[in-house]
C-alpha cells in the first residue's frame, strides 16, 4: 500500500487548477455578497432590510448541493441563458457561502457598542463618514476571523462541483477509483486527495488562527 | 421549458417518500456527533500531552477536509452500507464541530466552580457530572440546535454514495424524464420548509438563554 504516489498524486494534482478556480472564483463573489447583504440586513429602510434577509435565507436555508444543481441543469432550461459548468458551480459557490457569510458581517457591524456611533453623530459626521471612520474599521477586524472560517468551508464546499462533472480534485480521484478497483488502490487515492485538501487548507488555518488574535489584541472588550 | 403543474405533482410523493431516509440519516448521523463530539471534547482537554495533541491534529484534519471525500474515503475503505456509511462519515465530522461547542460552554464555567468540587473532595468523575456539565450545556443547547440544522441541509451529499434521499430521487427522476426543473425545485423547497421554522426556533431559544443567563452578548456567533 501506498507505493503508487507517484502515479497517483500528479492526476489528482491536474485538478488543483480547477479547485482553486472554483474557490477564487466563489471567495470574490461571496465576500461582495456578504458585505452588501450583510450592512443591508442593518439598514434602518423595512424594504432594503427584507430584500436582503429573503435572499440570506432563501440560500442558507437551500441546500448548497441542490443550488448547484439548480444553477447547472435547472438555470439554462428556464431562461435562454446558458452558464458554463463553472460557472454554475462558481455561483452556488458565491451565493450559499455569501448568504452565510453576510450573517458574519450583519453580526460584526451589531456588535460595535451604539456609543460610536452616537460619538460620531455628535461630531457631526455624516451617514457615510459614520460608516467608513467610525463603525467598519471596528467591524472589520471582528468579521475577520468568521471570514477566515468561512473560507476554510468554502474551500471543503469545492468538492461539491464533482456532481456537477467539473474536472477538480474529487473528480479526477473518482476517475482514478474506476480504472484501480484494488481495494488497497481505492485507501490509496483517497488519502492522497484527503491529505492535499488538508495541506490546502493549512495557509487558511494560520491565517485564521492569526486574526482571531489579533482581533481582540489592544481593544478593551468591556 | 415551463413550470409544470402536472408533472409537480406526480414526481412531489416520490420525492416526499425519500425525507424519512434524509431526516433518519440526519438524526442517526447528529446522534453519533453529539456523543463523539463530548468524547473528542474530553480527550482534547486530557492532561497526558501526546493525546491531547493527537486530538487536536484529528479534530483539526477531519474538520478541514471535505465531508464529501471523507464519505467517498470510507465507503470504498470499509464494507458498510451506503446509509450507514454516510450516518457515521457525517457524525464523525460534524463530531469536531460539536466538541468545539462543548468546549466552549466548558470554558464559560467560572475557575471557582472546580475549586468548590475540590474543596467538597469530589472526585473527577463526579465533578464533571454533578458540577461542571449540568453548567455548560444548557447555555450551548442554541449552538447545538444551530448544527443539527447545518448537518440536515449536508445530507444531500449522501447522493454521492447512492443513498436515496430526497436529492438522489430527483436525480434519478431527472434523468429518467430529461426535466430537472420540478424534482430540483421541490427538493429546494421542502428543505426550505423543513430547516427555516427550525432555525428561527434555534434563534428564540438563542434570545431567550440569552436573557436567562445575563450574556446579551451580540457577539459574532460562528
Amino acid at each position: 500500500m501506498f507505493t503508487n504516489i507517484g502515479e497517483f498524486l500528479p492526476f489528482i494534482l491536474g485538478g488543483l487548477t480547477t479547485t482553486v478556480q472554483a474557490f477564487l472564483f466563489g471567495a470574490v463573489l461571496a465576500y461582495s455578497i456578504a458585505i452588501v447583504a450583510g450592512l443591508m440586513r442593518t439598514s434602518k429602510l423595512a424594504v432594503v432590510r427584507i430584500v436582503a434577509t429573503i435572499f440570506v435565507e432563501l440560500f442558507r436555508g437551500t441546500s448548497l448541493l441542490v443550488q448547484m444543481f439548480f444553477f447547472a441543469f435547472v438555470f439554462p432550461a428556464l431562461t435562454p441563458f446558458t452558464p458554463s459548468l463553472f460557472l454554475a458551480g462558481g455561483l452556488a459557490l458565491g451565493f450559499n457561502y455569501g448568504a452565510y457569510a453576510s450573517e458574519v458581517v450583519r453580526g460584526a457591524v451589531l456588535s460595535v457598542p451604539e456609543g460610536q456611533k452616537e460619538a460620531a453623530i455628535s461630531l457631526n459626521m455624516s451617514k457615510v463618514q459614520r460608516m467608513r471612520f467610525v463603525i467598519l474599521p471596528q467591524a472589520i477586524r471582528i468579521m475577520l476571523p468568521g471570514i477566515g472560517n468561512n473560507s476554510i468551508e468554502l474551500l471543503k464546499g469545492t468538492s461539491l462541483v464533482y456532481f456537477i462533472s467539473l474536472a477538480d480534485m474529487t473528480y479526477r480521484a473518482d476517475i482514478l477509483r474506476g480504472a484501480n478497483t484494488a481495494l488497497s488502490s481505492q485507501i490509496e487515492i483517497y488519502t492522497y486527495l484527503l491529505f492535499t485538501y488538508f495541506v490546502l487548507a493549512l495557509p487558511l488555518i494560520f491565517l485564521t488562527r492569526w486574526l482571531e488574535k489579533r482581533a481582540s489584541k489592544g481593544v478593551s472588550t468591556a | 421549458m415551463s413550470w409544470d403543474w402536472e408533472f409537480a405533482f406526480e414526481v412531489f410523493p416520490d420525492i416526499v417518500g425519500a425525507i424519512g431516509v434524509t431526516i433518519g440519516a440526519t438524526v442517526v448521523a447528529y446522534l453519533i456527533s453529539l456523543v463523539l463530539g463530548l468524547v473528542f471534547t474530553l480527550l482534547r482537554r486530557s492532561s497526558f500531552k501526546p493525546l491531547s495533541l493527537l486530538m487536536a491534529g484529528v479534530i483539526e484534519f477531519i474538520r478541514t477536509t471535505p465531508p464529501l471525500v471523507q464519505l467517498f474515503f470510507v465507503y470504498y475503505a470499509f464494507p458498510m452500507s451506503p446509509f450507514t456509511t454516510g450516518a457515521v462519515v457525517l457524525g464523525v465530522h460534524y463530531a469536531t464541530y460539536v466538541s468545539e461547542v462543548y468546549r466552549s460552554g466548558i470554558e464559560a464555567v467560572p475557575t471557582s466552580q472546580w475549586e468548590a468540587s475540590k474543596a467538597l473532595n469530589f472526585s473527577k468523575a463526579q465533578t464533571w457530572q454533578k458540577v461542571i456539565l449540568p453548567q455548560a450545556i444548557p447555555p450551548v443547547i442554541p449552538m447545538l440546535g444551530n448544527y443539527l440544522i447545518v448537518l440536515f441541509k449536508e445530507t444531500p451529499l449522501l447522493a454521492g454514495i447512492f443513498v436515496t434521499e430526497m436529492l438522489q430521487v430527483a436525480r434519478i427522476i431527472g434523468a429518467d424524464t430529461y426535466r430537472f426543473l420540478e424534482p430540483i425545485a421541490i427538493v429546494g423547497f421542502l428543505f426550505l420548509v423543513l430547516s427555516y421554522p427550525s432555525a428561527l426556533f434555534i434563534r428564540y431559544l438563542e434570545k431567550r438563554s440569552g436573557k436567562l443567563h445575563g450574556s446579551a452578548e451580540k457577539g459574532v456567533k460562528t
